[in-house]
């Protein structure tokens, strides 16, 4: 397999503070792999640094092909319609890379909302923008930053529906960065995990479930069963 | 009743001057966040540069052209400056601007300067009015037109407005947002060099117009809260208006003091309402 993404010792300070210390990471191409960690763990630091938001103290990232990023958050451009945020996210392509028709036969939950003020939507639909929006770059590998916080769960299920059909269907690289870890540990086949800055934990994603000090930490005490 | 065509006229035309500095104010914090306060310059260069190039024996229209240009580019400066040192935007412009008057009267003295616009005067049913004012007006409103078909219908403009909406965003899909920052100060140094070659033949340019322009063009855009380049179309003709009609009628030139209570009348009411959303939302 080839590797899309490769993370080796990455050291990223802000200031004096170390967010992410020697931290060692690949995706391989078509795979979708986990990474958990608590608030303040360095998570979007690391997806910042795959984007080249943010630069590296020490180690290397390694991206090879087209990587788009869903931010924490959404962050869809509020004032902007659904269908101006779908066309900026193929802003790299060239006026015409900007055709959302795809994007739509995929997600026809944002047919009837196009002409919408993003900002209006709700967090389920503007996650699905989100989504959209980095599709349009044609990324060989998608990072998707938190997919489920602070959306009912019927929402989510909708949403991992999509991500894993784009899997599956198109051979998408996912990297899946949750802090709901019985989620992420649940569709993923490998795992990380980053506590502190520091990678603590890795490998199979249905072994690291059975992880006695993963079910403490981020499972409620509770082994997976598997 | 023909004095009043004659003020509402008159007010319009200085009033679009007003609304063209302020679009560029506006133009220019939507997608940088800052407010330049060396944006009446960009009307001053272009008006004085217009006097030389005229004098030098260049066209009317290809004159003006290549003034407005050279406010671009000057906008393109101070945005390189401004946007340079994060948190320092606010006194840089105004750095610029005061660096500015040294440049203009090394340039071109310290006297006022003027050049001759469209002749002619028009007689509408008892007013005569001075055909260059309808001219103003004809050259801004369809700027402002083409200004809202740009950032309403085009992917650049989308994408401008894409930074003043989140530029975090922009980043992550792409989006030059220091380009665009840059663009945004090339567009406000056109807008205000095309005010100054607009207005300079009806109103003397000096080096220091720019104050008048700024507080004009600044009570013009804080009516759309800085963001609504058509708000500040709408603020500025209002503003021109009720200046010369006060100016007709009141007999005397209050053209600051108008559009300073204007401006401290809109941003108190803006601080009350938001005061008040505050408190509700507690």
């Amino acid at each position: 397999m080839t590797a899309v993404v490769r993370v080796e010792g990455l050291v990223v300070r802000y200031g004096g503070a170390t967010a992410l210390d020697g931290v060692d990471l690949t995706v391989e191409a078509g795979e979708m792999v986990a990474l958990i960690g608590a608030n303040g763990a360095g998570k979007s630091t690391l997806v910042k640094a795959l984007s080249g938001l943010v630069g590296a103290e020490a180690g290397q990232v390694d991206v090879r092909g087209r990587l788009a990023q869903v931010p924490e958050g959404r962050e869809v451009f509020a004032d902007l319609s659904v269908d101006d945020n779908l066309r900026l996210g193929g802003w790299r392509n060239g006026r015409r890379g900007r055709d959302t028709a795809g994007i739509y036969e995929l997600m026809p939950e944002l047919t009837p909302l196009r002409r919408r003020p993003a900002g209006t939507l709700s967090g389920g639909q503007q996650q699905m923008v989100a989504i959209g929006r980095a599709l349009m770059a044609r990324p060989d590998v998608l990072v998707v930053d938190e997919l489920s916080l602070g959306l009912a769960p019927l929402v989510v299920r909708t949403l991992v529906g999509h991500l894993t059909a784009l899997h599956r269907e198109r051979g998408l690289a996912v990297l899946l960065i949750e802090q709901n870890a019985r989620l992420a540990l649940s569709l993923c086949e490998r795992a990380y995990v980053l506590e502190t800055g520091r990678i603590v934990l890795s490998g199979d994603a249905a072994a690291l479930a059975r992880d006695p000090r993963v079910a403490a930490a981020y499972l409620g005490g509770h082994v997976a069963a598997g | 009743m023909s004095d009043l065509i004659a003020y509402v006229v008159t007010g319009l035309g200085l009033g679009a001057g007003y609304a063209l500095v302020g679009s560029g104010l506006v133009a220019i914090y939507r997608v940088t966040g800052v407010v330049n306060f060396a944006q009446g310059a960009f009307a001053v260069v272009a008006a004085m540069l217009t006097s030389t190039l005229l004098a030098a024996g260049l066209p009317h229209v290809l004159s003006e052209t290549l003034a407005v240009v050279v406010a671009a580019g000057a906008g393109v400066l101070v945005g390189l400056i401004a946007t340079g040192e994060p948190g320092a935007a606010l006194i840089v412009t105004l750095g610029v601007g005061v660096f500015a008057y040294a440049v203009e009267i090394v340039l071109w003295g310290d006297q006022p300067r003027s050049f001759g616009g469209l002749p002619g005067v028009l007689t509408v049913g008892d007013a005569r009015i001075q055909a260059h004012y309808l001219l103003i007006l004809a050259v801004t409103v369809p700027v402002f037109a083409g200004l809202a078909l740009f950032f309403g219908r085009t992917d650049l403009g989308k994408a401008l407005t894409a930074c003043a909406s989140n530029r975090y965003a922009a980043r992550v899909v792409g989006i030059n947002v220091r380009r665009m920052g840059l663009l945004a100060f090339a567009l406000g140094g056109a807008l205000g060099g095309l005010a100054g070659v607009l207005t300079t033949p009806v109103q003397q340019v000096t080096f220091d117009s720019d104050v008048t322009l700024i507080v004009n063009g600044f009570a013009a855009a804080v009516l759309g809260g800085l963001t609504r380049p058509g708000v500040a179309l709408a603020g500025g003709l209002l503003l021109g208006v009720a200046q010369t009609l006060i100016a007709g009628f009141g007999g005397g030139a209050y053209q600051l003091e108008v559009a300073l209570l204007l401006m401290l009348t809109v941003m108190v009411i803006q601080a009350t309402r938001a005061g008040s959303l505050v408190g509700a939302t507690r």
